[in-house]
């Protein structure tokens, strides 16, 4: 699945999916969207190269674009390989971008809902992400 | 010595072959996925072809590493990738590099390994005994090294490699498993071998075959 678009609102942290299923990914992306609106910088991929389970990191680097937000990206991933391959694209990118991402510890869907709402507030990146941890 | 493209298409080639014998493996202690998302790294790392004899070695296995990274889609491609990438930037960066169509000496190459498994260590988060493809690259590393400072013949050097993969991968049927899927399964996962380690011991086991001339 390719990531969706929005329009970016750069005042807020921008919040970026990433599930090994494009289905999590995208109805992780509707309830945070029901919750915001398009207040914050959102974008969702899931899947592997093939569509399949898993997660691509060609579409998380495209998902990172879509929702860049220069007062950072918070990202929530579902399982190991989602981290990792995260971790790949964040470091494909240049330092300055790279400092302004954090992959959070929080479960992806509670995680994304609460990150993007505390977003919405206008919050920096740190308190987004610990809202996001502090989900469940 | 087979060329870059060659030591690839040897060990694609053994990935397919071993494909649904992974995915088994992975069946049982994790998501049943490692054969075809490796399957999918490799192939598209063959499918570079030439353009891998076009580098130097090292230059060619960073490619191939990104390649990997880009491809599989699951853990195994950021840890393989990693691996690769290490290897590579290692060999790239000794004092003298070996050019396009050159071999990098022995101790290049387990010097490289070494920085390789580094990557993995610190991108998996994991080390020795947490059952995963570093219970295989670790001994295979340490058999190269003790080869190396003996000066075994590349024969013989090579059977070592096979025997420590073989050794390594084994090891991990006892282990419980500390890191991925697997280790939801908490000590369920003991008794099974590690898809990672497996897939390590089918690439060690490829390369040694293409270096042999023997695949």
């Amino acid at each position: 699945m390719s990531p969706s678009t929005s329009p970016v609102s750069a005042r807020n942290v921008g919040i970026v999916i990433v599930s090994h299923s494009p289905h999590v990914a995208r109805g992780a992306e509707d309830m945070v969207r029901q919750m915001v609106g398009e207040s914050v910088p959102l974008a969702a991929c899931g899947g592997n190269p093939d569509g399949g389970l898993g997660t691509d990191v060609a579409a998380i680097s495209a998902a990172l674009d879509t929702a860049w937000s220069d007062r950072g990206v918070a990202v929530l991933v579902d399982l190991g390989g989602a981290e990792m391959n995260a971790e790949m694209a964040v470091e494909m990118l240049d330092e300055s971008r790279r400092d302004r991402i954090r992959i959070c510890n929080a479960a992806v869907v509670e995680g994304a809902v609460m990150a993007a709402t505390e977003a919405s507030m206008g919050s920096a990146l740190t308190d987004v992400c610990a809202a996001a941890e502090d989900a469940i | 010595m087979p060329t870059m493209n060659k030591l690839c298409a040897d060990v694609a080639a053994a990935v397919r072959a071993n494909a649904d014998a992974l995915t088994e493996l992975d069946r049982a202690i994790g998501d049943g996925d490692h054969g075809a998302n490796l399957r999918r790294g490799f192939d598209a790392v063959a499918a570079l072809g030439a353009e891998l004899d076009a580098m130097p070695p090292g230059q060619a296995l960073q490619k191939a590493g990104m390649t990997l990274v880009m491809k599989v889609g699951g853990a195994s491609g950021p840890l393989y990738g990693s691996l690769l990438m290490g290897i590579g930037k290692s060999l790239a960066g000794a004092a003298n590099p070996a050019p396009a169509g050159g071999t990098p000496s022995p101790s290049e190459i387990a010097e490289a390994l070494r920085a390789g498994i580094d990557m993995v260590r610190q991108r998996g988060k994991s080390d020795a005994g947490d059952k995963t493809m570093l219970d295989v690259l670790i001994p295979v590393c340490e058999a190269l090294d003790e080869g190396v400072s003996q000066s075994l013949p590349i024969p013989r050097l090579l059977d070592e490699l096979g025997a420590a993969a073989a050794r390594g991968l084994e090891s991990t049927r006892a282990l419980r498993a500390r890191k991925g899927r697997a280790s939801f399964l908490g000590e369920r996962s003991i008794g099974h071998l590690d898809p990672g380690a497996g897939s390590g011991r089918i690439i060690i086991d490829a390369l040694c075959a293409s270096l042999r001339g023997t695949s």
